[in-house]
């Protein structure tokens, strides 16, 4: 089985906390996590509500092997209408916290309505219920963290909240857990504080057992888990230089973005990459990097845990950032560093430790600065709007000083919060905005890679590199090289990752396995773990299922084909220098032949052949 | 050969794997609250520190117990917490200078490790070897090699 077959509905408006038991005919066809949280959201939800109103709901779900002894096993995600890109929004996190619950006997939480008063949930096993939060209100993630853990006496609750961003009504704010794990993108944590949810505190001591075979289960975890460990990326690349393995890579295929996306190819990647974070540092000696670290249940350990340089201007008489936290992901260090044009370490660390302390992706913050930095250049934004700040590329000043005003909701932090294709819109200059159904690009330029320009385009929750990593195909060689300058064969390979994607962040397990794991590691894991029979083929096609699901979420909720595009500066400033020199992404060669290998019309409307397909 | 539990907390990366092998072999369950090894994380310093049972010889909560129920396993030197003969005082719990017994709430009894009767599932799911099965009368043979090998530049220097 490993689902614990129990979900929890808590309505804010009245208070209530029921449990009920899980749809196990959905399970079948959703598996668990993104994709059935997913049906229980577009069953249950106007996909035309305000995504910050009432009506929008938000739903908490681990999958089936979270909890268990599968490699990553300790996944969870929140699923709701996001507020940055009125699209369907899926934000997936490690950390402790979905171990947690499905250990309190929980498959999914499922939040709706509205609190009059900000509240916690609190949750000791069967016990779930309510509490007020007016005292946590107000607080960052950090301190919000301590607080509920002093309250309650005990060492062992897991956490996630809200920070300060979010109560500002930052569209990009995350739901931290465990102080630096973030479900981070598409603005989820911005929709728990509209509902006046400070914080989730689990506590479960129940178990997760119920394996369907624990004999095939060992068998399969631990040959699995061999994988990872064999594996270049995963046992070596990962453990070593986390994500940021990946910055110099980037940079020297040509295909990482600078300055609002204006270059690509950055001058300063070296000072922030990977293996900069292990040189040490000329002031006390130490390098950026303390350690890696794992979550739940990782044997990969990809997690950074890094200090700024107490020495550091951005942390000067601030003792409280002296500590080690959350480090630098790739993602994060390409956003605050290349995307803004800044290679000081110690400052994008910083910025970091901001993002996790009062909860905001630093993804749609970096990406946002920078357009703001563009048009700081161009004029239309001014000392003026900013409070006196020179916002210039390369200012580590000016980053840090607006890292600040976002997570305390101040100043022009409030413009900021509003993300690039609204901040760019206020100012006049709406083609300026590097985004995709208004969530901002990650840190693989579309035009030295060019299937990930199809899979941004195409993405259900905008602008993501989570959705499709065709960049492990394209770049890296993973399962099989491609060429990233050909368009050609792309349609057929997006596809296969956006489906082969869905499914994995259905099931409890990380992404990142998937640099070492194809789904014939993983069905098996699955298969052995669930009731049923769950081959690779039943496994993809939920991938596919639930991708369409996704899809027609998005068209009823008025997002349509002609939202499948790129920012025109992606699709006709070629690049003007480095290996890719000349490349703009060529979009319409590859998206008419995705419609058609979908199953969709020329519009790109799932077809009536295609839903029944697939069972929708 | 009797062998010990060796814990190298600089390896650890507080995956929690050992928990839930640990609480696997013991209740049938993932359940790191069940876990009779426990894995500290020190956020601020950025360390995580796996912690157990020492398996004393001469043992605080053995003599502390009333009712002789702890006894020495000769095989694995473990102290292993007899079921049957344990009347949940926790006076065991209060002599342990080191936390590592404790009260369950449910079955009335004190939980510890007990070596897993000389096959420690900690030790096997641990990925990065910062839980290893060695030979208990050389726990220091890693540190006295790298010693060694210092004094070996040193000589070469001179």
């Amino acid at each position: 089985m490993s689902w614990t077959k129990k979900i929890l509905r808590v309505n804010l408006s009245d208070g209530s906390c029921t449990p009920e038991p899980l749809n196990m005919a959905w399970a079948n066809e959703y598996l668990g996590q993104r994709g059935l949280a997913s049906k229980y959201l577009v069953e249950e939800i106007d996909p035309t509500c305000d995504p910050l109103g009432p009506d929008n709901k938000l739903i908490m779900a681990t999958g089936p092997l979270t909890g268990t002894m599968a490699s990553t096993g300790g996944r969870y995600a929140v699923i709701t209408k996001g507020p940055l890109t009125g699209a369907i929004a899926c934000s997936n996190s490690g950390g402790f916290l979905g171990n947690e619950m499905k250990n309190a006997g929980w498959d999914m939480i499922i939040f709706e309505g509205k609190s009059p008063e900000p509240v916690y949930l609190y949750i000791e096993d069967d016990l779930a219920e309510l509490r007020p939060a007016a005292d946590l209100w107000g607080k960052s993630v950090w301190e919000t963290d301590d607080l509920l853990h002093q309250m309650h006496q005990d060492p062992l609750l897991r956490i996630a909240c809200v920070g300060r961003s979010a109560e500002a009504g930052c569209l990009y704010a995350g739901i931290i857990n465990d102080k630096h794990r973030a479900a981070g993108r598409s603005g989820v944590g911005t929709v728990m504080a509209s509902k006046n949810l400070k914080a989730v505190a689990i506590r479960g001591t129940k178990g997760v057992g119920n394996i369907d075979n624990p004999e095939k289960f060992f068998q399969a975890v631990n040959d699995a888990k061999a994988v990872l460990a064999e594996n270049a990326v995963t046992g070596q690349g990962l453990p070593t230089y986390g994500t940021q393995v990946l910055m110099n890579v980037i940079n020297g295929v040509g295909a990482l973005p600078a300055r609002n996306m204006r270059e690509v190819g950055f001058e300063g990647a070296e000072n922030i990459s990977g293996e900069a974070m292990h040189e040490p540092r000329p002031s006390d000696g130490k390098p950026n990097l303390t350690t890696n670290a794992a979550c739940f249940g990782c044997t990969i350990a990809c997690g950074r845990i890094s200090t700024v340089d107490k020495n550091h201007f951005s942390v000067q008489n601030k003792p409280e950032y002296w500590g080690a936290s959350g480090g630098l992901e790739y993602e994060a260090a390409w956003a605050l560093g290349a995307d803004t044009g800044v290679d000081d370490l110690d400052a994008l660390t910083y910025a970091n430790f901001l993002c996790n302390e009062d909860g905001y992706d630093p993804i749609s913050f970096g990406a946002t600065v920078a357009a703001a930095m563009e048009m700081f250049e161009n004029g239309q934004i001014t000392t003026e709007h900013t409070g006196g700040i020179e916002l210039k590329f390369g200012s580590a000043e000016a980053l840090t000083k607006m890292a600040e005003l976002v997570a305390h909701g101040e100043g022009f932090g409030l413009d900021l919060g509003l993300g690039s294709k609204r901040l760019c819109e206020k100012y006049g200059r709406p083609e300026l905005s590097m985004t995709v159904k208004g969530q901002e690009f990650p840190a693989y330029d579309p035009r030295g890679i060019q299937g990930m320009g199809l899979g941004y385009a195409t993405s259900n929750r905008g602008a993501c590199h989570l959705r499709g990593y065709t960049v492990a195909s394209e770049v890296l060689g993973i399962p099989v090289k491609t060429d990233p300058t050909v368009t050609e064969g792309k349609a057929e390979l997006v596809k296969a990752f956006q489906d082969a994607t869905a499914l994995v962040d259905s099931s409890g397990l990380c992404l990142f396995t998937t640099f070492a794991w194809t789904m014939d590691n993983i069905a098996p894991q699955i298969d052995a773990a669930c009731e049923g029979d769950w081959s690779v083929e039943r496994c993809l096609e939920a991938g596919e299922r639930i991708w369409n699901m996704e899809r027609e979420f998005n068209k009823a909720a008025g997002i349509t084909g002609k939202d499948d595009t790129l920012p025109k500066r992606l699709l006709s400033e070629a690049v003007k220098q480095g290996p890719t020199a000349g490349q703009v992404n060529r979009l319409d060669e590859m998206l008419p032949e995705y419609y058609q290998i979908r199953g969709w019309n020329e519009d790109g409307e799932v077809t009536e052949e295609t839903r029944q397909r697939l069972g929708l | 050969m009797q062998r010990s539990l060796h814990i190298d907390p600089l390896k650890c990366t507080g995956c929690l794997q050992c928990e839930m092998a640990c609480s696997y072999h013991a209740e049938g369950a993932f359940n790191p609250s069940r876990s009779r090894i426990k894995v500290f994380t020190f956020h601020e310093a950025g360390r995580f520190a796996p912690y157990t049972c020492t398996q004393c010889d001469e043992a605080w909560c053995m003599h502390a117990c009333p009712v002789e129920a702890i006894t020495t396993d000769l095989e694995t030197g473990a102290k292993v917490v007899s079921e049957s003969k344990c009347v949940g005082c926790k006076v065991c719990t209060i002599a342990c200078p080191f936390g590592t017994i404790n009260y369950h709430h449910v079955s009335g009894k004190v939980v510890k490790c007990d070596l897993c009767g000389g096959d420690p599932e900690c030790a096997k799911a641990c990925p990065t070897d910062a839980i290893t099965w060695i030979d208990a009368d050389w726990t220091g043979l890693d540190r006295m090699r790298a010693s060694a090998e210092k004094s070996l530049a040193g000589v070469a220097a001179s």
